[in-house]
């Protein structure tokens, strides 16, 4: 992980994680991490949780279906900003992906907990704004948004 | 009711957070699946469940679990205390199974978690 604080007022935080194939742990413990940082930085536990299963889900869904990928969480003012990007076999229909209940995950993954087809829909759910982009064969790029009130900006500048 | 309350009722051992018995415990959660954790659940519930591996203790970390229980006997290893001590959430064990468990709980006050997200 590298984490810079950040300086003046944009970005005011960016974490960043390399992701590998199968690096099952890596997925709970960068949302774990990305929670701390987010409650020290005074966000509310509303969009901390948020961003925290976001990036959870996220960062999963590279590790069990791509080669390789990275995750940044950039907070600006105004928002928070979760990005994964991978190498891999991509989604070939991503409105069959959105659909709860729908996986296509492995029976190991499932044996883990995971692969219920429920990620990119708590996903969608905990974001205000979520993109998906992918080419089958070369990768995916999802981006997701968590608006931030303006009070919840005041009252990170009265910090 | 506190966890020390929901130790006595299940007679379960503590895994880890002896000194963070006194939370207090309004609702439970029983669950065997990450992503509907992660979905459904409130925070402040206890997490009850029979899957033990470290994505647990993740989940009700992000998911702000008063406490997690696991049902069954379940052992834990070296990446679950990793995740364990990390995360610093109370973990109990139990013999008893999911359904007893709940249905003790249930019968003792703890009331089910309302469901979150997704409405």
């Amino acid at each position: 992980m590298t984490e810079t604080a950040a300086r003046g007022d944009d970005p005011r935080l960016v974490i960043e994680y390399a992701i590998d194939e199968k690096d099952f742990l890596m997925a709970g413990e960068s949302a774990s991490k990305t929670k701390k940082a987010l409650q020290q930085l005074g966000l509310k536990p509303e969009v901390v949780k948020n961003t925290a299963i976001i990036v959870y889900e996220a960062a999963m869904n590279v590790v069990i279906h791509a080669n390789h990928g990275r995750l940044k969480i950039t907070i600006v003012p105004g928002e928070v900003f979760i990005l994964t990007e991978d190498v891999g076999p991509g989604i070939p229909d991503i409105d069959l992906a959105m659909q709860e209940g729908y996986s296509t995950a492995p029976q190991e993954i499932r044996e883990m907990g995971f692969g219920a087809g429920m990620g990119l829909p708590n996903i969608k759910h905990c974001s205000n704004d979520l993109k998906i982009k992918s080419e089958p064969g070369v990768g995916t790029t999802l981006e997701a948004r968590i608006y931030l009130t303006q009070k919840e900006d005041v009252r990170r500048d009265e910090r | 009711m506190t966890l020390r309350d929901v130790q006595d009722i299940l007679e379960a051992k503590v895994l880890y957070g002896e000194q963070m018995l006194d939370r207090e415990v309004k609702t439970g959660f029983a669950c065997d699946l990450v992503s509907e954790m992660l979905a459904f659940a409130t925070s402040g519930t206890l997490l009850i469940t029979s899957l033990a591996n470290p994505h647990v203790i993740h989940t009700a970390e992000v998911m702000d679990a008063v406490g997690v229980i696991f049902v069954g006997g379940k052992e834990v290893n070296s990446s679950m205390f990793k995740a364990i001590t990390s995360s610093k959430i109370p973990v109990l064990a139990t013999d008893h199974l999911l359904f007893k468990s709940c249905g003790l709980l249930f019968q003792h006050g703890i009331q089910g978690a309302k469901r979150g997200l997704p409405q």
